[in-house]
């Protein structure tokens, strides 16, 4: 038989993609806590908290760019120029956060430079993915494979909205986190962040929902077409049963229900928003079989990832394994 | 003021700067990587403590680099579709794939494993941790397979077709990987790592055994460098000349500006030492040339003839002056590296490489050497292909982005900035800790004279040297 390429691919990218939202997520969310937390103690534990894993998140975002450049060439060629500004200052906030790692054990006199580094970088990449987040699903005009649209096209109150939204849902992953890897008044400061993170990211996805739909007819039709519209009412039932047990989690004491109700909501959100594409990749110009890079690419490299990305989630595991349960606050940097 | 600048020259410009700055710091892993799993290979074989407080004091400074490394590498990776869309659209089906290999076997192992390298000791035990080094030194090693294979199919793309909308399509991988140049110029990078790392090692080396701070582990270094000095400074050189003699077959301007050859010699082309290589009139002025030299080198025949840049039609000349001048600096720092690596085996036998004050010094200076040779090296390699992006097929400016030259010129100004802020800090940090040997991880060496019962080794017992005066 033969297989839908472009298809498999589409969903080898949706996954990278989401791996690193839900990864990079949680640690760009603890450093968008940071001012949060006014102790160097807090913050050092904090750190520490997602220090050895970090880099491995955030590398499901050069496979994310990567993957597009290598199946998906046209959508990387179209979506890349129209979101230019948000994505350069994703990329200059990602260069603050990441160096903040390494810096802020080098300097006594300097910290507080790394720290505002560490969190103004977390914040601007976090906001900055948010709103490339909301310029895509606006669409793109795309014409003779090339983008048509200006420079300043992304910015609308919908993609300020999205790059808001992104960054309290960051900011619950990160919360939750840290209250499953902490321990004592850090802990429960975090708790209580993760409250009220929790309620506005419900809220956000709420107003992203009420939006979406008037944005662009396509998604109208797909959210109350059938069969999608099946999704349309689980997706949202299953969000309120995420949303219930974060709550309930936070409120009885659990350490890592929390965390993992948070992924839940992020992964539900994800499957909406992926949902309300299809089958386009540049909405709504380009089809994911219209970007498509000829089959030779994209079986050469599928190959290639259907035995890599277990193996990488394998290792990766044993990353996480490794360096399971509660931090130590006592345990120092390298 | 940009207004007269166009968004191909500003784009241009970017990716120049944000790749040297990108290059500076792979260059510098590549070899540190494989350095810390020689040191801690050698901790565990020879159980000598010396190894594990140098892989200490690298791996924090390999941290620093490595992180730099990321993060300007994450700009590399969505520059070609920020201002390059119709290059990354063209070739894509090509080098995107070559590009996922790189993240799935590389760029994950190395992050994978980093984590468990820089605070797993203690959780993993040595021989897991071992393992971790190893994977991130192999990590390093695959990455520039990969990346060189792109650059390299870029200088002579092979393996390929074209469709019907234009794009470059893949019709052979093997073909495609392994084009002519991939091998020449993996080794060649690959060795360049391994030097530059060698010359910042042995810097720091020479640094302290000029200080005298901390004799044992300062010679330990030192000596480790020079060694790598000598034996691979003239691999190095013979790797080069290779490469460019497949340079000479599949570029032949590049090799033609290199060599400042504007005309064509029937009967011996002259080596131009020196000059100044003047486009507009197409001639080299006050040049110091070897007669026919060039001719011996390039084709081992003192009479062959070699054609210049007159056989290529102009608009399609690199510019020459730049190529012209960065090989010479490569190539005048390639054979300093030879200088001192024979200087050191010199002393070396005579015994004096621990105490002699002028090759410590000289070895300090040549501590940046090897990035002003890679950027160098790159800055002929990358130039001499203009006009093209993809050597013979796609051109520079038919490659760029429909953007306008104010969104580049903007983020121009703010990658400057930032990366002269961000890096510049880093830099200063790794020099800081580059001078700070620290004396905490050797407890057991700290109190006594250094000649205490086995902890020197005998060559450093029977040195006279002043600097061993004041223990570690």
């Amino acid at each position: 038989m033969e297989f839908d390429l472009p298809f498999i691919w589409a969903a080898v990218i949706a996954f990278a993609v989401l791996a690193y939202v839900i990864l990079d997520g949680f640690d760009l969310g603890v450093g968008i806590l940071f001012p949060f937390f006014k102790e160097k103690h807090d913050r050092d534990v904090m750190m520490n908290s997602v220090a050895p894993v970090w880099d491995g998140n955030e590398t499901w975002l050069v496979l994310g760019g990567g993957g597009l450049l290598a199946v998906f060439p046209l959508a990387y060629a179209t979506i890349l120029p129209a979101l230019y500004i948000p994505l350069t200052a994703m990329l200059l906030g990602l260069i603050f956060r990441g160096v903040a790692f390494e810096y802020r054990w080098r300097t006594k006199r300097g910290e507080f430079l790394w720290d505002i580094s560490f969190a103004g970088g977390s914040m601007v990449a976090a906001f900055s993915q948010g709103v490339a987040l909301g310029a895509l699903v606006q669409g793109i005009p795309v014409e003779n494979r090339a983008y048509t649209g200006g420079w300043w096209d992304w910015l609308t109150p919908f993609s300020v909205a999205t790059g808001l939204a992104l960054l309290i849902g960051y900011a619950l992953l990160g919360a939750t986190w840290l209250v499953m890897k902490t321990s004592g008044p850090l802990s429960e400061r975090a708790r209580a962040l993760a409250m009220r993170s929790g309620v506005g990211t419900l809220a956000s996805m709420g107003v992203f929902s009420l939006w979406t739909p008037f944005l662009e007819p396509a998604y109208l039709d797909r959210w109350f077409g059938w069969p999608t519209i099946a999704f349309s009412l689980i997706v949202p039932a299953l969000l309120l049963a995420c949303f219930f047990l974060l709550i309930q989690g936070l409120r009885t004491g659990h350490d890592t229900r929390p965390f993992a109700a948070s992924l839940g909501l992020f992964v539900l959100g994800f499957a909406g928003i992926g949902i309300s594409f299809y089958p386009y990749i540049v909405p709504t110009s380009v089809t994911i079989w219209e970007a498509a890079a000829p089959d030779e690419s994209l079986s050469f490299l599928l190959v290639g990832a259907l035995v890599l990305v277990p193996m990488i989630l394998a290792y990766t595991a044993y990353a996480y394994w490794v360096f399971r349960g509660k931090v130590d606050p006592e345990e120092g940097y390298h | 003021m940009f207004e007269t600048l166009d968004a191909t020259l500003l784009a241009r410009f970017q990716f120049a700067f944000t790749v040297s700055f990108h290059i500076v710091f792979p260059a510098f892993s590549i070899g540190l990587a494989s350095y810390l799993a020689v040191l801690e290979g050698l901790w565990l074989w020879t159980k000598d403590e010396v190894y594990l407080a140098l892989f200490n004091f690298w791996k924090t400074i390999f941290a620093l680099a490595f992180g730099m490394g990321v993060v300007s590498g994450i700009v590399m990776s969505y520059q070609f579709g920020t201002n390059w869309s119709v290059f990354s659209d063209k070739a894509g089906p090509v080098i995107g794939p070559l590009m996922g290999y790189e993240v799935l076997t590389a760029f994950f192992l190395e992050a994978g494993f980093l984590g468990v390298m820089l605070f797993g000791l203690k959780r993993v035990g040595p021989k897991l941790h071992f393992f971790a080094t190893l994977m991130v030194a192999v990590g390093t090693l695959i990455s520039a397979t990969w990346i060189l294979a792109v650059n390299s199919w870029m200088q002579t793309p092979a393996g390929f077709a074209v469709n019907e909308v234009g794009q470059y399509v893949p019709t052979d991988w093997w073909a495609v990987i392994f084009n002519p140049s991939f091998p020449y110029r993996l080794v060649h990078m690959v060795l360049a790592a391994y030097l530059t790392t060698a010359f910042v090692v042995g810097a720091v080396g020479a640094y302290h055994l000029l200080r005298g701070d901390a004799p044992k582990r300062a010679k330990k270094m030192f000596s480790m460098a020079m060694w790598m000095a000598a034996i691979v400074a003239p691999i190095q050189i013979f790797a080069g000349d290779m490469h460019g003699l497949n340079t000479l077959e599949h570029q032949p301007a590049k090799v033609m500006a290199m060599e400042g050859h504007y005309q064509s010699h029937p009967d011996g082309a002259p080596l131009i030492l020196f000059g100044i290589p003047n486009s507009a009139e197409q001639r080299v002025d006050y040049a110091i040339e070897i007669p026919k030299l060039s001719s011996l080198i390039l084709k081992h025949d003192l009479n062959a003839p070699l054609a210049g840049l007159d056989t290529v039609p102009k608009e399609l000349h690199p510019p020459v002056g730049i190529v012209f001048w960065s090989f010479r600096i490569m190539v005048a720092i390639g054979f300093a590296m030879l200088g001192i690596g024979l200087w050191s085996l010199w002393c070396r036998w005579r015994g004096t490489l621990g105490e002699n004050r002028w090759l410590h010094r000289t070895a300090v200076l040549m501590g940046p050497a090897g990035f002003v040779a890679v950027l160098a090296g790159w800055v002929t390699t990358e130039v001499g292909r203009q006009p093209y992006t993809i050597y013979g097929h796609l051109l520079t400016a038919e490659s760029i982005s429909p953007v306008d030259a104010p969104a580049v010129a903007t983020s121009l100004v703010a990658f400057i900035v930032v990366y002269f802020l961000v890096f510049g800090a880093g830099t200063f940090y790794i020099l800081r800790l580059m001078g700070r040997l620290p004396r905490d991880p050797m407890p057991d060496l700290q109190g006594g004279p250094i000649r205490s019962a086995g902890i020197t080794p005998a060559p450093a017992v029977a040195s006279k040297s002043g600097s061993y005066h004041h223990g570690i």
